[in-house]
């Protein structure tokens, strides 16, 4: 009994070593927050068209019974979303997937100039302005794509640029939603 | 050549490591006192050696030698020259560098200083630092070389982070290493006293002066970092229980157990195994903490270069060391336990229970930083636990303990007369209670909670300052001489109980009854704030030597009468693009009136600043009470008895009162 | 890396802790307001409360909890409202529920079989002092308290 006490400390100090191991893994990224939304239904929200996009505007019931689709929020001052840009374009593409935007905390012209730019994929823009719309998705910085299923409900959230190794993982994430519906 | 040369002085230095780490401890098993002795030549070459490595380093810095990478990365040509010597330590290599360095410096102070330590106990405590040292010194060389060159070398630095350029930063780190690091010669003295079987009162007696060496650095460590945010960042915070906050306090916390434990080792023969295992936890949790800190496995506000590949060295190196050293504490420890008996109302009793409420506020610190970790390796959910947790549950635990705080040293030793000390401290108790009151009728707004807890720091204060005038008598004549020749680590308690609960006090102010107001601001805006109005009458730029300023001015009346000019600054560094707050702080004792601009966020405001003002109460009492503190560690430091090295066997104990 | 590209998006919108302009005229409804963003931890900072951060999300999450109070909403249905959207983790303040109940009784169960651990400690400890003191015991207990008095 006593001795077992003394190995107490040596217990305690096991526990929380492989805790830290467990901790330290690759691929675990400590800042990134898992979305409130998973599995459950698109949030309510109705955005209004980005003006001069060419596209309609964006809110819940686009996202019903319309297969797969994929969300993108993006701002044209984003140096990140620049980058994903082409490699979601070619995915959505290649795949047949369908895409909207939501157009983050932008200025309409820049917004439309950077569409022009560099290509719109988006069937459909949700243009906000104030950032409200975001928060009704729990966006917590742009680029984040999300993905929702023919039901409306949100089956994943990636945060940051599809680019990279990025592209893969977001790639499998597409791949399980399409298999799992 | 001399970043070569520092390298080779490290190289060097491992070996010297190596050596001291096999052969005192090989001698001391065997025998043999010429191989026990040499661990004081390897422990001094040792640090002679990663000196000079770490003089190179600062070499490089302060010519601004940009063919060495580290230099590229942390420092910049026009850096003033004070921020060019504290970028040696302002990067991960750099701080390992200093790290090893004082690992070496404390072995090498126990080789020089500790002449009246036993040969095999000293032998054995130079070897397990050369263990620390070679583990620390490898990680340096093989995955952290800081004298590394780069091709072709660059015209000019990336800059170190402006956030960091700060006096009180500079020192910083070094004050918090020698905290952390100086706690290993504890641990080593704790491992070699597991190794030998054996721990007596003269163990603890040369453990002391270490143990108060590490923790007044600590502390002082722990004050200017909180110092630092406090004004630096700009929001008047100073303490936010983030980990990187949590991991220093919590070495700080187990260290201050060590010593009160310690006291009863060295007083009372008694406690030894607990002692021990403080020993270890103190340095390990020192060692956790640098883990956390530089893996990135916590999210922190303060941002640190993380890396999990060096992580994962760290935690070898860690389990290593603190695995081997409590896994030697079950194995040695249970034949440990000793005789000194006590009275359920002792000064031992008393100690128990402070230690008990001591270890009990570190495991929750601890338990609160790492549950998210745990939670999210188990469920996958994450969660964050911040400040409200931590008040939540370290404040009940702290209060008790500053309440016994104060009786302790009323408490004789062994066995103590309770009524008759009650008795005592009656007057005090009404007093204080008086005093209470009247702070609860002062207060304008805040939580009870505030009232009480000042009324437990009143009695603290009270208790000590009586416990201190009976022991020199004080109303009797020759106090003086009874002051002079009572021991100075006596005296050194009372100024460090004063300390803490002056901090708290301070703690109580700034958090409980703080006030803040923002406002758009132009000239001839004027704002209120705790009785004073604050004008703001501009801002002009200026030129810094890295950076360009905006200085608003603002100046400060009471009723009409002038009090005081506040120059608040916004700084932009170019070369690192970033820019920086300096707060102004007009400071008296009673409070402070802090001052900080911004540009503002809404597009409407253009032209405008944004002007953020905070009246903090009683928040100097927190660096006075850590000041207390210090020098109360130092004046124990200083007490003779602590150099006298060996062990007088049977002090008498009527004439050592408390401590 | 992502971590780093994050932090660019974000410096392209330079925004600073609680802004005048999001200050409510009701004070008690402020001070509420004050309060719960001291307890909502910014999402996209590392370890900061919203109230004192200078990320731009952070200021819109100011600006919906005071919208919300204005409203009428309680505290806890601002709080509800948040985590519906960003989930227990910006909860500085750990809601009570199983995946916290050891969190919450954690550090009074350490504190209570600390107190276990202390009597015991106490009651051997006294065992052997309390039928009398040795000789030499008692000589020292005399001087002792001849040198207190």
């Amino acid at each position: 009994m006593q001795r077992l006490l003394f190995a107490l400390p040596l217990l305690l100090a096991v526990i929380i070593g492989g805790f830290a191991v467990w901790g330290l893994q690759g691929g675990r990224d400590p800042s990134d927050i898992p979305s409130a939304l998973i599995s459950n239904p698109v949030p309510q929200f109705d955005m209004g068209a980005l003006e001069g996009a060419g596209v309609p505007g964006l809110k819940t019931e686009d996202l019903k019974g319309q297969g797969l689709t994929l969300v993108n929020v993006f701002a044209s001052w984003c140096g990140p979303c620049r980058a994903e840009h082409p490699i979601l374009t070619r995915m959505v593409e290649e795949q047949n997937l369908r895409v909207v935007a939501i157009n983050y905390k932008d200025k309409p012209e820049d917004a439309v100039e950077w569409l022009d730019e560099l290509g719109n994929p988006y069937e459909r823009i949700g243009y906000d302005y104030t950032g409200r719309g975001g928060i009704e998705w729990g966006v917590t910085g742009v680029p984040e794509t999300f993905i929702v299923n023919d039901d409306g409900v949100v089956v994943h959230r990636f945060a940051g640029p599809i680019v990279g190794d990025g592209k893969r993982r977001f790639q499998e994430a597409v791949d399980a939603a399409l298999g799992g519906s | 050549m001399i970043p070569e040369l520092g390298q080779f002085a490290l190289s060097l230095a491992l070996m010297a490591a190596l050596v001291q780490s096999v052969i005192p401890i090989w001698g001391a098993a065997r025998g043999n006192t010429v191989w026990m002795a040499s661990g004081q030549a390897t422990a001094v070459t040792q640090a002679v050696l990663t000196a000079f490595a770490f003089g190179a380093l600062m070499h490089a810095f302060v010519v601004s030698d940009f063919t060495v990478s580290n230099v590229v990365e942390n420092s910049h040509s026009l850096k003033p020259m004070i921020y060019k010597v504290a970028g040696t330590w302002g990067s991960h290599e750099g701080s390992l560098l200093l790290w090893v360095l004082i690992l070496a410096l404390f072995g090498a102070g126990v080789a020089l200083l500790g002449s009246n330590i036993p040969a095999a106990l000293k032998a054995r405590t130079l070897s397990v630092q050369a263990w620390i040292s070679v583990g620390f010194l490898s990680f340096m060389l093989f995955t952290s070389n800081p004298f590394e060159r780069v091709f072709p070398p660059p015209l000019d630095g990336q800059d170190l982070n402006p956030l960091l350029q700060d006096f009180g930063l500079a020192i910083h780190p070094p004050l918090l290493y020698i905290g952390y690091v100086g706690f290993s010669i504890v641990f080593s003295f704790a491992v070699a006293a597991l190794i030998e079987g054996r721990v007596d009162p003269a163990w603890a007696r040369w453990v002391r002066p270490w143990t108060l060496v590490s923790w007044m650095a600590l502390t002082g460590g722990i004050a200017l970092g909180s110092w630092w945010a406090y004004y630096e960042l700009g929001w008047g915070g100073w303490w936010f229980w983030d980990p990187v906050e949590n991991v220093s306090f919590m070495p700080w916390l187990a260290g201050t157990a060590l010593l009160h434990s310690a006291i009863v080792t060295e007083k009372r023969d008694t406690f030894k195994a607990w002692t021990i295992l403080l020993a270890i936890l103190t340095f390990s949790l020192s060692l956790f903490g640098t883990f956390i800190v530089r893996s990135g496995v916590l999210t922190s506000v303060h941002a640190f270069a993380v890396d999990p590949e060096r992580g994962m060295y760290i935690l070898i190196l860690l389990g290593i060391s603190i695995l081997g050293s409590l896994a030697l504490f079950a194995w040695r420890a249970p034949a440990m336990e000793s005789g000194g008996l006590f009275a359920p109302i002792s000064r031992e009793a008393g100690l128990l229970i402070n230690n008990l409420l001591i270890a009990t506020a570190t495991a929750t610190v601890l338990f609160g930083t790492l549950y998210p970790l745990f939670l999210e390796a188990i469920t996958g959910e994450k969660i964050s636990v911040g400040p409200p947790f931590f008040n939540a549950s370290f404040i009940p635990i702290t209060l008790p303990l500053i309440m016994v705080m104060g009786l302790g040293p009323h408490l004789s030793w062994k066995r103590a007369d309770l009524p008759g000390v009650l008795a005592r401290l009656k007057w005090l108790g009404v007093l204080v209670l008086v005093a209470t009151l009247v702070v609860g009728w002062l207060r304008d707004g805040g939580p009870l909670l505030a009232t009480i807890s000042m009324g437990i720091a009143f009695w603290l204060i009270g208790a000590t300052i009586q416990d201190w005038a009976r022991r020199v008598k004080l109303t009797q004549s020759g106090a003086w001489a009874r002051i002079k020749r009572m021991p100075r680590a006596s005296h050194g308690m009372s100024l460090a109980h004063l300390g803490l609960a002056v901090l708290m006090m301070g703690a109580i102010g700034a958090s409980a009854w703080k006030t803040d107001t923002v406002s758009f601001a132009e000239p001839g805006t004027v704002v209120q704030i705790a009785g004073f109005d604050v004008e703001f009458q501009g801002v002009s730029q200026e030129r810094g030597p890295n950076y360009i300023a905006q200085v608003a001015t603002l100046n400060v009346t009471r009723e009409g009468e002038y009090i005081t000019q506040l120059f608040p600054e916004r700084r932009f560094y170019p070369v690192a693009g970033s820019t920086t707050t300096e707060s102004a702080i007009r400071q008296t004792l009673a409070g402070d009136l802090y001052a900080s601009i911004a540009e503002p966020a809404s597009e409407q405001a253009e032209g405008l600043w944004t002007l953020r003002l905070i009246y903090e109460p009683l928040v100097n009492f927190l660096w006075l009470g850590s000041v207390m503190l210090v020098l109360g560690g130092a004046l124990s430091l200083s007490d003779r008895r602590l150099r006298v090295g060996a062990p007088r066997a049977k002090a008498p104990i009527g004439a050592t009162p408390a401590e | 890396m992502k971590r780093l590209l994050l932090i660019l998006c974000l410096v392209a919108t330079p925004l600073y802790a609680v802004e005048p302009d999001e200050i409510l005229d009701d004070p008690v409804l402020e001070e509420r307001a004050r309060a719960i963003s001291a307890d909502v931890r910014c999402v996209v900072c590392q370890n900061e409360p919203i109230d004192s951060s200078d990320a731009g999300v952070a200021r819109d999450l100011r600006l919906i909890i005071r919208e919300r109070l204005v409203a009428g909403d309680t505290d806890q249905e601002v709080f509800d409202y948040l985590v519906l959207r960003y989930g227990d983790f910006v909860l500085f303040n750990p809601p009570w529920k199983p995946s916290t109940y050891a969190l919450w009784i954690g550090p009074f169960a350490i504190l209570a079989l600390g107190f276990i651990a202390v009597f015991i400690t106490l009651y051997r400890k006294r065992g052997a002092v309390a039928p009398s003191l040795s000789a030499e015991e008692q000589k020292k207990l005399d001087a002792l308290l001849k040198d207190k008095s």
